[in-house]
């Protein structure tokens, strides 16, 4: 529980996570299976290998792209790495059976070249291209997956992804059927389908099996690893890494995607990753042009930016709103057995509807819009942000900016007002409270700034207080000593199930009262209800009623104030093909593979 | 000009640029919270006498901004409703040193329209307002800090000094422990030490202690030689051989003699201490939002947006310039006349 915590830690200025993937839609696993697999006919470029065929622009091979990260990756091993710049290099070095194609957010053949799902859902088969060599060179065989999955699911591994594979409270099994087909067994029917494989890289048997065998496997492949120690099945592979300063990705030659006219991708030659430790940094030097592309900047240096776009010669793109939600909530955990009586006398506040509603409606979400993102955001009134294109829950409501509300709900739950406008509840205490959130992100501090001049309207005294981002988890996780607080997340995947931890009540990231043991309100109970029955729910149409209702409760019951979604900002320079930024992690190398240099 | 006459117009200089920043109230024309939150980042305004046509105004007056249509900070002079200036206008409510209630600001535009003599900040609040009550935190600071300073400096220094032997060794060789310290990592350190959740009156405290704590042993040093010296004078030695006690040597004789030099010192550290506040602030250590003060409105510019693309927000620093400026030459003036009757 503990490490899925962590997982929430990211120095960007969001929390993202892959949160359970589990069932989608039924529409999703039964229409992929077919129409996606047959999409990608296999031509052999090379003899002997079976190659995915991309459907983008045919382009040139050669050249460099570079580009920064935020930090320094933790390390290149696929199954410890939980930050995200070891993310984002290892998923440029390692791929996955099925993918999840980032742009249009459905399932794709990858080192599987098609997969059946039998008619109870319980058994998925799946037949793995053949031809596919390591980027040492060493064959792909059916023993490397198996070997992949049993590294997964072991616990002395610990790796994040385990839970994933863990399905209706049993491990999923897998067996070999012949060289190149192996068979996954479900307990129980998983809707999300070939969803589930999106993330477990295949690991080379060869080079992994004996540290394995050692117990030392979360120790090797780390930063100072021999390059020819490391091999995987990505687009690129290990050249050079320089503490401090650069990593250096060099051209898989025996990669499994070919275009049109069957050059066998990726076009690039070197992919090169600087650390930039901040923002401000790397909007610098993607300006001075040291950097060919820049993923999120804020709405502030997108400006910036774009205002000297043609001169400098590259283009900025604003790709509309992402799947990040921002929101306000209050502390509503179980405090006995702690020694907080001040706060839990603030939490008989913060536990009535009718307060939060009044916070929520008091709130200007246009002017975080305005003030915060610069107009490149979108008020939010429910969890799915307008990004999300099929969860979305179209009749919620979306109340106007009303003092007038705000007052009537705080006088129907008891409080008043002194003669100098300060708000009181029934026992005459004035209503003050703290909102914290992490120094790290201005954004956030300017919202909570906003919010305090807004509830200053209705008589509240707030306070706002930055804290480092992981004391910051610390008294949201351990001491549970704050108030209220702003905060950010992110799903990996535009799928409700992606959310499962933030909606059921004994959810690590139910923040305003995780890991409960029983639902504490009724609402919470619904939430739960709901959230399990559309894991299982066999239809489309009926998951998205069932999550329908689970938004419509969040909305009624704001345990989350919910503000703004902001759009996903990006630039390339000019001339590079391909590019085709995405609202999914990773926005723009997600399909590195295919882009190339124009005329260079 | 004459030693004397150069004090008294420092003097005055200095008094008139604190009442500004003690009567804020009445000079800014608005609540330092008040957001204007359709004007965000504006620029500063011109005040004008003469109007586009080319025809003077006995008034003076400025063109409102008017945002630009589907921007953001992107504004243009309404040419078309000219704002005049009015003076001693009734404005909100504001308190003088939290004593009277007042509502008479020393300007103001006509109709409702709005005036940013130095532009708005990210939230639309006017810059001009927030630089004067920013001043309230961080001259303060400056001014209590020196006394906690000059008052730790006086007693430590003022026993070492006079009683010599091992408590002058002990307590000096604590003084060189202090200058060793490097001063910004310790005062990083310490605020890290003390509790994050704290209201802005708090922090505030803290800074003051926290500032004023650490720069004790350079005045405590100057202080020990003058009453090591004062010590010996032969009419502090007379009034010791009649049998005077420690008591009545230190309060009759020795510290009126280090009074020039405290004042020096205190001329030369309130400078230094509002830059420390600055220093801390802009760092995010001070007083938090929506207080202003100089170092955390300065503390925007670590954005690179802001520093890039909106110059006025440079303006909290210009403010500087005449406090540090005045009490740098107070300091030279005193230390002359210190000089003078030393020697």
């Amino acid at each position: 529980m503990k490490e899925l915590i962590f997982r929430l830690i990211k120095e960007r200025k969001w929390i993202t996570m892959r949160k359970r993937i589990a069932p989608i839609a039924i529409f999703l696993a039964a229409a992929v299976s077919f129409a996606v697999a047959t999409r990608g006919q296999t031509k052999p470029a090379a003899p002997g290998t079976e190659y995915l065929v991309t459907t983008g622009e045919a382009g040139r091979a050669g050249g460099r792209l570079v580009v920064s990260l935020r930090a320094e990756p933790k390390t290149l091993n696929p199954v410890t790495a939980t930050d995200n710049p070891s993310k984002e290099v290892i998923w440029r070095l390692m791929a996955d059976l099925v993918h999840i194609n980032r742009f249009s957010q459905r399932t794709e053949p990858a080192l599987a070249k098609s997969w059946k799902v039998s008619s109870d859902g319980l058994r998925y088969t799946l037949k793995l291209r053949r031809g596919l060599r390591f980027s040492d060179g060493h064959p792909v065989s059916a023993d490397d997956v198996l070997f992949s999955f049993q590294v997964y699911l072991d616990e002395k591994v610990h790796a994040p992804q385990r839970d994933l594979l863990i399905v209706g409270g049993k491990p999923v099994g897998i067996r070999k059927l012949d060289a190149d087909t192996v068979v996954f067994e479900l307990s129980q029917p998983y809707g999300v389908g070939e969803r589930l494989f999106d993330g477990f890289a295949i690991l080379p048997r060869h080079l992994l099996e004996s540290a394995y065998n050692e117990g030392k496997l979360t120790q090797s492949w780390g930063l100072n690893t021999a390059p020819e120690q490391i091999a995987g099945l990505g687009p690129f592979r290990l050249k050079e890494y320089v503490a401090g300063q650069r990593l250096v990705l060099e051209r898989n030659p025996y990669y499994w995607k070919a275009d049109q006219k069957e050059t066998a991708l990726p076009y690039l030659s070197e992919l090169v990753f600087l650390f930039v430790p901040s923002e401000d940094a790397q909007v610098i030097r993607f300006q001075a042009g040291e950097t060919d592309v820049i993923s999120r900047v804020n709405a502030q240096n997108f400006a910036v930016l774009a205002g000297q776009q043609q001169a400098r010669g590259y283009a900025m793109q604003d790709i509309g709103p992402g799947l990040e939600y921002n929101f306000l909530f209050f502390n509503l955990n179980d405090l006995s057995g702690k020694s907080l009586p001040q706060l839990a006398r603030k939490q008989a506040w913060f536990r009535d509807v009718k307060f939060r509603q009044a916070v929520s409606a008091a709130i200007d979400r246009d002017s975080i819009v305005r003030l915060v993102y610069q107009g490149r955001a979108t008020p939010l009134w429910g969890n799915v942000t307008p990004g999300n294109k099929l969860w979305g829950n179209a009749s919620l409501p979306h109340p106007q900016r009303s003092l007038d509300r705000a007052r009537s709900l705080l006088q129907a739950a008891g409080f008043s007002w002194k003669g100098d406008g300060a708000l009181v509840d029934s026992g005459g205490q004035a209503v003050e409270f703290t909102i914290v959130s992490n120094s790290s992100n201005a954004e956030r501090m300017k919202m909570a700034t906003i919010i305090q001049d807004d509830l200053k309207q209705l008589g509240m005294r707030v306070q706002i207080v930055a804290l480092e981002f992981r004391a910051l988890l610390a008294r949201l996780f351990d001491s549970k000593d704050y108030e209220a607080c702003v905060l950010g997340l992110g799903s990996g995947d535009a799928d409700p199930n992606a959310d499962m931890n933030v909606w059921l009540s004994s959810g690590p990231q139910h923040l305003w009262n995780p890991g409960q043991t029983q639902p504490a309100t009724p609402w919470e109970a619904d939430l739960d209800r709901l959230m399990k029955q559309q894991l299982v729910a066999q239809k489309a149409a009926e998951r998205k009623k069932l999550y329908d209702r689970v938004q419509q409760i969040v909305a009624e019951n704001q345990p989350m104030v919910f503000l703004v979604s902001p759009n996903v900002l990006v630039g390339a320079k000019n001339g590079l093909g391909n590019f085709h930024p995405a609202i999914l992690d990773h926005y723009t190398l997600w399909n590195v593979e295919e882009l190339f240099w124009r005329g260079k | 000009m004459r030693q004397r006459t150069k004090l008294v117009l420092v003097v005055a200089v200095l008094l008139s640029i604190h009442a500004v920043v003690l009567l804020a109230g009445f000079f800014a024309p608005y609540d330092v919270e008040a957001q204007h939150r359709d004007l965000p980042f504006a620029p500063p305004m011109r005040v004008r006498f003469v109007d586009s046509n080319g025809n003077p105004h006995l008034r003076p007056f400025v063109y409102p901004w008017s945002a630009r249509e589907g921007g953001f900070g992107e504004y243009a002079e309404d040419r078309n409703h000219p704002a005049e200036l009015r003076f001693l206008v009734q404005g909100k409510p504001y308190t003088i040193v939290g004593l009277f209630t007042l509502r008479v600001r020393l300007f103001g535009a006509e109709n409702g329209a709005r005036v940013f003599l130095m532009g708005t900040d990210g939230f639309g609040r006017d810059l001009f307002s927030r630089v004067i009550y920013g001043g309230q935190i961080s001259l303060l600071a400056g001014l209590l800090a020196t006394a906690i300073s000059l008052l730790l400096g006086l007693v430590l220094g003022g026993i070492a000094g006079y009683y010599g032997s091992w408590v002058d060794d002990v307590l000096m060789r604590g003084t060189e422990l202090f200058l060793a310290l490097p001063w910004l990592y310790l005062l990083l350190a310490i605020r890290a030490f003390l509790p994050l959740q704290v209201n802005p009156s708090q922090a505030f405290l803290l800074l003051i202690v926290v500032i004023g704590a650490i720069g004790w042993a350079r005045p405590a040093r100057l202080l020990r030689g003058v009453v090591l010296s004062a010590r010996e004078r032969d009419f502090v030695r007379a009034a010791r051989g009649f049998g005077a006690s420690d008591f009545y040597l230190l309060r009759r004789h020795v510290l009126p003699q280090t009074f020039g030099v405290l004042l020096t010192q205190a001329a030369i550290l309130v400078p230094q201490y509002i830059l420390a506040e600055v220093t801390l602030s802009f760092l995010g250590l001070g007083v938090g939002e929506p207080v202003p003060s100089w170092g955390s409105m300065l503390g925007s510019l670590q954005q690179y947006h802001v520093l890039s693309s909106y110059w006025w927000m440079f303006l909290p620093g210009l403010a500087l310039v005449p406090y540090l400026l005045g009490y740098s030459a107070l300091a030279a003036i005193l230390h002359e006349r210190v000089k003078d009757v030393f020697l």
